[in-house]
């Protein structure tokens, strides 16, 4: 569904973020992209949707290449690609609503998104995801109200308003307390199952990565160090992404939070 | 070196070195001389005949001027009128000027840096180097005396003004929610909308009314020059050293300043 042909990514400032990346993600997979800070990661899933433009390589996104696009066909594609932040990237000034509908201005027109005339359509969709979410009466709050929590469920709501096929998460859980991050993880993989979404997530939380996700991938400066299931993290897999350390504390903390949530 | 090693080993720290405190001494001998000599270069060129005779005159003046001559004020409504449509009309014609060229003058918005960004740029610093009354007399003289000539000048000295806090205020913008406008698929316009604009509307907000209340002040002297507004009457009376009327406008302008303030601070802690 999506594929990544030797990407690289050089900034102008001569740093090699990318230096060649394979990867293919099939129809409703969900994978973890893991690393230490300043591996890639970030400029990874920016170059998906080209919000940083890849230096060479090809992305494919079903039968589209996304890369050589103009303008106007990359704003068609990238309505396909959802995008949730770390900070959560709600315009603050705006309600809960219009963050929500934001997610529709690929498909209506200036004139129509500038004066809030949505398609009921899209208002009967934004309630059905506030509700899914367990934000139905919040819609008329300012996003700059809410908690983190609550901020990042309008940010997962405004990317699956969109109707996408893949969502690129960065990060969605670095702000947010323990709890919060597992229900805001739980609640993502939950939506990607119901509606048969790939999504790549970037996580720093190997544990919580390895508890919600069918395949995780290491990236260690710009190239793919790991690639398997969670359990084949391994000690050495984590030193040969992040370098030494004693792992055992997190690979062990792992096993009794999956003993524990069964789900 | 801040940092220097005592004889036992353990080091002392200074703020400056030796060097540093000696040429901060040397500046401020340097500038207490320039002062002196200054003062007394002024000193040598005045009147002092006149200076000591201030006091007396400011009184003659000030006994003149009591009390206002409170029936002139239904010959100050017209004019107090203008003077109120001057500001606030310019204002407006500024502000609807203004924000295309903070588009076009801020370092993440201008669609050229190499060559719009400069011309932006020029006509912020064009527009705010010439005082309005320069304006209003270069004005009087193209299109002719009047309030129209009043409200030209106010609108294009304030372009500057409010184009520079505005495409300060987009420079500062969080980027990543416009990222995240962007990432939807939205298109230029539409990410200016609702990734940039609702960011930036406390301050554009904030600058308007500030700019409002600078202009009402502006604006009761373009009448000196001869472009609407109470500035006309002022001059007239000053002309026929009919001091307590030129009492009573000056009250009648502090009066309009008070209201201006009271009105932007009020606006500006609603919107914020």
């Amino acid at each position: 569904m999506l594929r990544l042909e030797n990407l690289v990514k050089t900034y102008r400032t001569g740093d090699q973020a990318l230096k060649g990346v394979h990867l293919e993600v099939p129809q409703g997979q969900v994978l973890a992209l893991i690393g230490p800070s300043g591996a890639g990661k970030s400029t990874l899933i920016r170059c998906i949707n080209r919000l940083v433009e890849p230096s060479s390589g090809k992305v494919w996104l079903g039968e589209t290449e996304l890369t050589t696009l103009r303008s106007g066909a990359l704003r068609r594609e990238r309505r396909r690609m959802g995008m949730i932040f770390q900070e959560y990237a709600l315009v603050e000034r705006l309600t809960v609503m219009e963050n929500v509908l934001s997610g529709r201005l690929g498909y209506v027109g200036f004139w129509r998104s500038f004066i809030r005339r949505y398609p009921q359509s899209d208002m009967d969709e934004a309630f059905r995801l506030l509700d899914r979410v367990g934000l139905l009466d919040m819609a008329d709050k300012r996003a700059d109200e809410l908690s983190g929590g609550q901020r990042q469920r309008v940010g997962i709501c405004r990317a699956l308003i969109q109707d996408p096929a893949l969502l690129l998460v960065d990060e969605p859980t670095a702000s947010l307390d323990p709890k919060t991050s597992r229900q805001i993880m739980r609640l993502i993989c939950e939506l990607c199952r119901e509606r048969g979404l790939a999504a790549i997530i970037n996580i720093h939380d190997v544990a919580l990565a390895q508890m919600f996700v069918q395949r995780v991938i290491g990236l260690r400066t710009g190239e793919i160090a790991f690639d398997g299931s969670p359990e084949g993290l391994t000690a050495d897999v984590l030193t040969r992404i992040y370098g030494e350390e004693d792992w055992h504390a997190t690979i062990e903390k792992v096993e009794e939070d999956e003993a524990e949530v069964p789900a | 070196m801040p940092v220097n090693s005592l004889s036992d080993g353990r080091k002392a720290w200074q703020r400056r070195n030796r060097v540093q405190t000696f040429s901060q001494w040397a500046m401020w001998l340097i500038g207490t001389a320039v002062f002196v000599y200054c003062w007394q270069h002024i000193s040598d060129a005045t009147t002092w005949f006149f200076v000591w005779d201030a006091p007396k005159i400011a009184d003659d003046i000030l006994t003149r001027a009591m009390p206002p001559r409170w029936s002139y004020i239904d010959q100050l409504w017209d004019p107090i009128w203008d003077t109120l449509n001057i500001a606030t009309l310019g204002t407006m014609i500024a502000l609807a000027l203004a924000v295309p060229v903070a588009f076009l003058a801020a370092r993440n918005t201008t669609p050229s840096a190499l060559l719009i960004r400069p011309i932006a740029l020029l006509i912020i610093v064009a527009t705010r180097s010439i005082n309005s009354l320069i304006w209003a007399l270069l004005l009087i003289a193209i299109i002719g005396p009047g309030v129209f000539a009043g409200i030209i000048a106010i609108a294009i000295r304030s372009i500057g003004f409010c184009a520079k806090l505005l495409y300060e205020a987009i420079e500062e913008i969080d980027a990543t929610q416009v990222e995240a406008i962007t990432a939807t698929g939205a298109s230029r316009w539409q990410v200016m909308a609702y990734g940039i604009v609702p960011q930036i509307l406390p301050s554009f907000a904030g600058t308007a009314v500030f700019r409002w209340d600078i202009n009402i002040r502006e604006s009761t002297v373009l009448g000196l020059v001869g472009a609407g507004g109470i500035g006309l009457q002022l001059s007239s009376s000053l002309n026929t050293l009919a001091w307590p009327q030129v009492s009573l406008i000056l009250l009648i302008i502090l009066v309009a300043v008070i209201v201006s303030e009271w009105v932007s601070a009020k606006v500006r802690g609603a919107i914020i």
